[in-house]
């Protein structure tokens, strides 16, 4: 499909360019029009801002952000689990929000602001967490951690910005930011290796660095 | 997922014009449930019509002291609304017992009500379903059924409308708000916006075509103790079983409505009149005409204790 495309495109361009070398006059006669008679998916152009850097591409409408990072900018940290919005292993963040970027169409981001894991750190600047995750054994696989990593960077956000979740036992006095907190918070985030303990450690050292003493504000605009 | 052309509204009326002219079209919002679906196929829109960027995204009073909801306000905004938490606890409470927060933060007030049902047969292409293909039949009925409806169901279909959200604003009594393509606006108190399936169980609302929901308003609030309470296989992101979204008043009365169990939001006010006389009572009511299927009989049990539990929590 659209993960395809460009090797499509370039495939039936050999192919026309292969006939044409062997027989031209034929093809004149008996193939004129040939490829615009086949439809094609409608496409669009698109500015996105991942990381800071500003990309222009041209898409077909289908393609969904996930898809636009990983085949057509070649962001491959971010990865494709369940495609369906189930194991947030497509976590990113989206104008400061993390969202599964694998039920969002690359059209729908024009110029918002897109971090992946290739923009929170470097392998010689680590972003806190990706310290933090490597320090306590936060992954065995690997496979979920970017998504992991991006979604709990955005959790500790959100209980500083005073969002309740389900666990949150009063919603109006400000946030405990608990061990269950970060388990109730994290649980778009499948892992099959079972890191989850370690992940929540993890994620409550960046968040003890970050706030001093256990409660932040539970206010909100 | 089959081709489509994609155009971004330029205001509510714009999209529901747009929605009644062209055939195939769809109105994305968060996109969560449209996208999953049409992965699958289940949805084949040909045109998208993006209704983000109409600023519909705002929370704000009514003059009767209650509270207006932009359609595009997002799950999590909603349920961190500080008006919301404080007059409204109950909507508060649903809307972080569904999805993860990643799905909640796309996922929209209108888009939520429209959510389809998670039947697995409805997802399943292979199999019958006359939800998603009218006619074919209904292979929940005699298949795997646990999480399915037991109430206002039908021998067409047994799909459960999945929304907690929505059972908040049922029993806050909300209005929804809509634009038709002629321009003109409606208020569809929520008890009327879901259908019961019948014979047409593909016709889930009583939305006109390309009709478009601006926004949800909330009456003013009328205090009491509010308590969602969802019973799920597993602890967090899961659909429920059964839930209880419950305001109780300190003279004993209240109101439920029940998710899990029905193709809507499932509230009885006559049902309720029965509070006095404790949870088996009031399940009684609100449950009377059940038809349940072998494998989910068990949620007319776990209505009335999760409601006992909901009322002896209240108490305490």
């Amino acid at each position: 499909m659209h993960e395809a495309a460009d090797i499509e495109i370039s495939r039936r361009g050999i192919l026309v360019g292969g006939a044409a070398t062997v027989a031209l006059p034929a093809v004149a006669s008996a193939e004129p029009g040939r490829a615009s008679s086949v439809p094609q998916p409608p496409r669009m152009p698109i500015r996105l801002e991942v990381n800071g850097e500003s990309h222009s591409l041209e898409l077909d409408t289908r393609t969904t952000l996930l898809d636009a990072l990983r085949e057509h900018l070649h962001l491959t940290g971010t990865k494709k689990g369940c495609d369906h919005g189930q194991c947030g292993a497509c976590t990113v963040i989206v104008d400061g929000r993390r969202i599964n970027s694998c039920l969002t169409l690359a059209v729908m981001h024009d110029g918002e602001a897109i971090t992946t894991i290739e923009g929170l750190g470097t392998p010689d600047r680590l972003h806190p967490m990706q310290a933090a995750f490597i320090k306590h054994d936060g992954y065995q696989c690997g496979y979920c951690t970017p998504g992991q990593i991006c979604s709990a960077v955005a959790v500790l956000d959100e209980i500083k910005a005073g969002i309740p979740s389900h666990v949150t036992e009063d919603i109006i006095a400000s946030i405990r930011p608990t061990n269950l907190e970060m388990r109730e918070r994290m649980s778009g985030n499948i892992c099959r290796c079972g890191a989850y303990s370690n992940i929540a450690e993890a994620m409550a050292e960046v968040l003890g660095a970050e706030v001093s003493g256990a409660e932040v504000s539970g206010e909100s605009a | 997922m089959r081709p489509f052309t994609y155009e971004r509204a330029t205001s509510a009326q714009d999209a529901a014009a747009k929605a009644a002219r062209m055939p195939g079209a769809k109105f994305i919002a968060g996109g969560t449930n449209l996208l999953d679906l049409m992965k699958i196929e289940v949805e084949t829109p040909t045109h998208l019509i993006d209704v983000n960027g109409l600023g519909l995204d705002r929370i704000g009073p009514t003059a009767d002291g209650g509270l207006r909801i932009g359609a595009l306000v997002r799950n999590t905004d909603l349920a961190a609304d500080m008006r919301v938490r404080r007059d409204y606890a109950l909507l508060s409470r649903a809307l972080v017992a569904g999805a993860s927060g990643q799905l909640r933060n796309k996922a929209t007030t209108a888009g939520n009500l429209l959510q389809r049902t998670r039947c697995s047969y409805f997802y399943d292409t292979n199999q019958p379903c006359n939800k998603r293909k009218p006619g074919s039949g209904c292979a929940a009925i005699a298949g795997y059924s646990r999480p399915l409806g037991v109430i206002g169901v039908s021998e067409a279909c047994i799909a459960t409308h999945p929304s907690d959200m929505a059972i908040a604003m049922r029993a806050l009594d909300a209005t929804v708000e809509t634009v038709k393509p002629d321009g003109t606006a409606r208020a569809i108190p929520i008890a009327d916006l879901h259908r019961l399936p019948g014979a047409t169980p593909q016709i889930e609302t009583t939305l006109e075509k390309g009709e478009f929901i601006v926004g949800v308003t909330l009456p003013r609030p009328i205090g009491g103790t509010h308590i969602y309470h969802k019973v799920r296989d597993r602890a967090s992101y899961a659909f429920a079983l059964v839930s209880i979204g419950a305001i109780l008043q300190k003279d004993g009365s209240g109101r439920i409505a029940v998710g899990g169990i029905a193709p809507k939001p499932w509230r009885v006010e006559a049902a309720e009149a029965e509070m006095p006389r404790g949870a088996k009572a009031v399940s009684s009511a609100l449950l009377a005409g059940a038809k349940p299927t072998q494998e989910n009989a068990f949620k007319l049990t776990l209505v009335e204790r999760t409601l006992g539990a909901v009322m002896a929590q209240a108490r305490a």
